[in-house]
């Protein structure tokens, strides 16, 4: 802790009142609850008119998704959120969770498409809103884990050639923003495949956020390596393993255990990176909000409140995941 | 002998596969081109761009070539992306400083923003700003003016600039009729991008400089009061030098992703690089060309900024231990 000039310290505390102030009693004091449009049109300017999420609310969670098998999201989203839950209070994975975990998941993918067990088929871009972006951020993650270790591994390699390739794949990767990576989803992937495969936007998509975060997650999972001691792989070869074995079994759990912490954040900067394919016209969470009030005259005018309710859901997300991540790290 | 061989071979292998892969691919893009009747190559950036671009630091029209056009983006990029390196480390420092003070308000104030921002996508306060600006502010016919000559509006804000193009005179900005003439003027998307960037940024500086500080040995701090040295002069003369060596390295990494980050600027139609190639894109359809172009221009920038905070870090760190 420092001590301040004291003029410096009152500056910041009025600044701060200044900025606060005006935004509790819109926020709050003067704001309209219930979806009035009358009321909420006489109190612009002077109170926030929450009515337009209660209004709104089926359309900003869940896009454009059919308006009687809304359930179906509601029930996907409960899954993810409930398969996150137990990740993080889960204290030793085991491979019983995380198979537990992954026919979880795909039985929210099986919901959203349907087309089994009597369920309606929805096609891919009608899906929106929350499902979406953990749809996204989480398959993004899952697809780009295995081959961060791979990257990571490669890039702590003895041979020159994989290295290098490693290196430059990370370094290429984290050069670039994020951005060109999904124009090239966009533009670029019906491109390099055959005509015959005709591959959906979404998991187009899907894949290059895999291929970024991956340079982002290798980083991270090397981190984890070079924690642990050289002692470890040579006593394992002493031990008789041989080298790969040695790697899977006796460095790699480790390295992840360390990496744990780091991990999560970047499954944070994942999902909050998730909001960039509204901008190659996925309706995800921020992409809903123009979905939801761009075509409607009487509630257009109220876009600011819609931003702010939808930037709470990603605020309680990402605060949450955060705090766990900062829960593993004092754990050990 | 064999152990070369079992070297080498694994390695040279792999590299055949991503040759094939690649070429595969290649084929692939090529055989689609000659369906739909598009050339390859990067001869189009000598055509007549034919957009034009809303603002920028060169002189350019829509009958100049596409390259210019490209280099209009890219230093539209750097345009926001500079002013927004400076003020995020100043709010950095500021709000970094904030999170240690003694008094508990202040602390807890500057943790609550910190809290707030960096859990919230900069797409989406980037989105937030830009209808700040256009949607809450007033008409520029009734422009709000905080200071005298200070114009700002729903087109933007209007600063007095020197005109030094015969005598140096002050250009004053004026309402006139519906819009304003004259002055500087910075456009809302200009301004949305450069404070979104800049405040979202910034809390992760604070992060770096708390760390920073907070790497710094308690009895320097002690020792320096002791001294007599006022609050200011301890943080000055004391803290941050020693602060510096372990702030710098994160902070290249910091401003890097503040550049990249810039990227985002194509959702408000700031038009910087990457909105540049988009439209580029969407007129000639050099998909492949174009995204190689943003990818190339943002590695070089990237480049050159991790070799200048190299060269910083290089006279900071300390002596024997780089």
């Amino acid at each position: 802790m420092i001590r301040l000039p004291r003029k410096l310290t009152i500056l910041w505390i009025l600044l701060a009142a200044a900025l606060l102030w005006p935004l509790f009693s819109w926020g709050l004091v003067h704001a309209i609850w219930s979806a009035d449009l009358e009321a909420c049109r006489a109190a612009r300017g002077i109170g926030a008119c929450w009515g337009v999420i209660v209004e709104k609310h089926r359309l900003l969670l869940f896009g454009r998704y059919p308006f009687e098998e809304q359930w179906r999201p509601l029930l996907a989203t409960l899954l993810i959120i409930a398969v996150l839950c137990a990740a993080c209070w889960r204290q030793r994975w085991q491979l019983r969770f995380a198979a537990l975990a992954g026919l979880a998941l795909l039985l929210a993918v099986a919901l959203m498409r349907g087309d089994i067990g009597g369920l309606s088929p929805v096609p891919t871009k009608l899906w929106g809103g929350l499902p979406l972006t953990l749809l996204v951020s989480l398959g993004g993650t899952l697809l780009a884990f295995p081959l961060a270790v791979l990257l990571a591994l490669g890039r702590r390699s003895s041979l020159p050639l994989l290295r290098s390739l490693c290196v430059a794949y990370i370094e290429l990767i984290r050069g670039v923003p994020l951005i060109s990576l999904l124009f090239m989803a966009a533009f670029l992937f019906p491109l390099l495949l055959p005509t015959a495969w005709r591959l959906d936007i979404l998991p187009r998509v899907i894949v290059s956020i895999a291929a970024f975060a991956a340079a982002y997650l290798a980083e991270v999972i090397r981190g984890g390596l070079q924690a642990i001691p050289a002692g470890q792989l040579l006593a394992a070869r002493a031990l008789g393993m041989r080298t790969w074995q040695a790697l899977l079994w006796i460095v790699l759990p480790q390295a992840l255990r360390k990496a744990l912490p780091a991990l999560v954040n970047s499954f944070v900067g994942i999902f909050k990176d998730s909001s960039l394919i509204s901008i190659v016209s996925l309706h995800e969470l921020t992409g809903a909000l123009s979905l939801a009030l761009g075509g409607d005259a009487d509630w257009r005018s109220f876009y600011l409140e819609g931003y702010l309710f939808i930037a709470f859901i990603y605020w309680a997300f990402c605060f949450a995941l955060s705090r766990v991540g900062k829960g593993l790290e004092t754990a050990r | 002998m064999l152990r070369p061989l079992l070297r080498w071979l694994p390695q040279i292998l792999l590299l055949c596969l991503l040759a094939l892969l690649l070429g595969w691919l290649g084929h692939n893009v090529l055989e689609h081109m000659r369906e739909r009747g598009i050339r390859a190559g990067f001869d189009f950036l000598l055509d007549p761009a034919g957009f034009e671009i809303g603002e920028g630091l060169l002189a350019y029209d829509a009958s100049q070539p596409m390259w210019r056009a490209f280099l209009t983006g890219s230093l539209n990029t750097l345009r926001v992306a500079l002013p927004a390196i400076f003020l995020a480390t100043l709010l950095g420092v500021l709000i970094g400083l904030g999170r240690l003070a003694e008094h508990p308000l202040l602390r807890r104030l500057c943790g609550a923003l910190v809290e707030t921002l960096r859990n919230i996508p900069l797409l989406l306060q980037l989105l937030i700003c830009y209808f700040a600006l256009t949607g809450l502010l007033p008409e520029a016919s009734n422009a709000l003016a905080p200071l005298p000559s200070v114009l700002i509006s729903k087109s933007g804000l209007f600063l007095p600039a020197l005109d030094c193009s015969a005598a140096c005179t002050l250009d004053l900005p004026l309402t006139e009729g519906f819009g304003i003439s004259g002055g500087w003027s910075l456009s809302p998307e200009f301004l949305a991008v450069l404070i979104a960037l800049s405040l979202y940024s910034a809390v992760f500086i604070a992060e770096i400089v708390r760390g920073g500080i907070q790497s710094v040995a308690r009895g320097q701090i002690d020792a320096a009061r002791a001294l007599g040295m006022r609050p200011l002069q301890v943080l000055r003369e004391v803290v941050f030098p020693l602060a510096l060596r372990a702030i710098v390295p994160p902070l290249g990494n910091q401003y890097l992703n503040l550049i990249k980050n810039s990227s985002l600027a194509v959702a408000v139609g700031y038009p910087e690089l990457v909105s540049v190639a988009n439209t580029s894109l969407n007129q000639t359809g050099r998909a492949f060309e174009c995204i190689v172009i943003v990818m190339a221009v943002y590695l070089t920038l990237s480049l050159i900024t991790a070799a200048l905070v190299n060269l910083y870090n290089a006279r900071v760190a300390l002596r024997g231990t780089r």
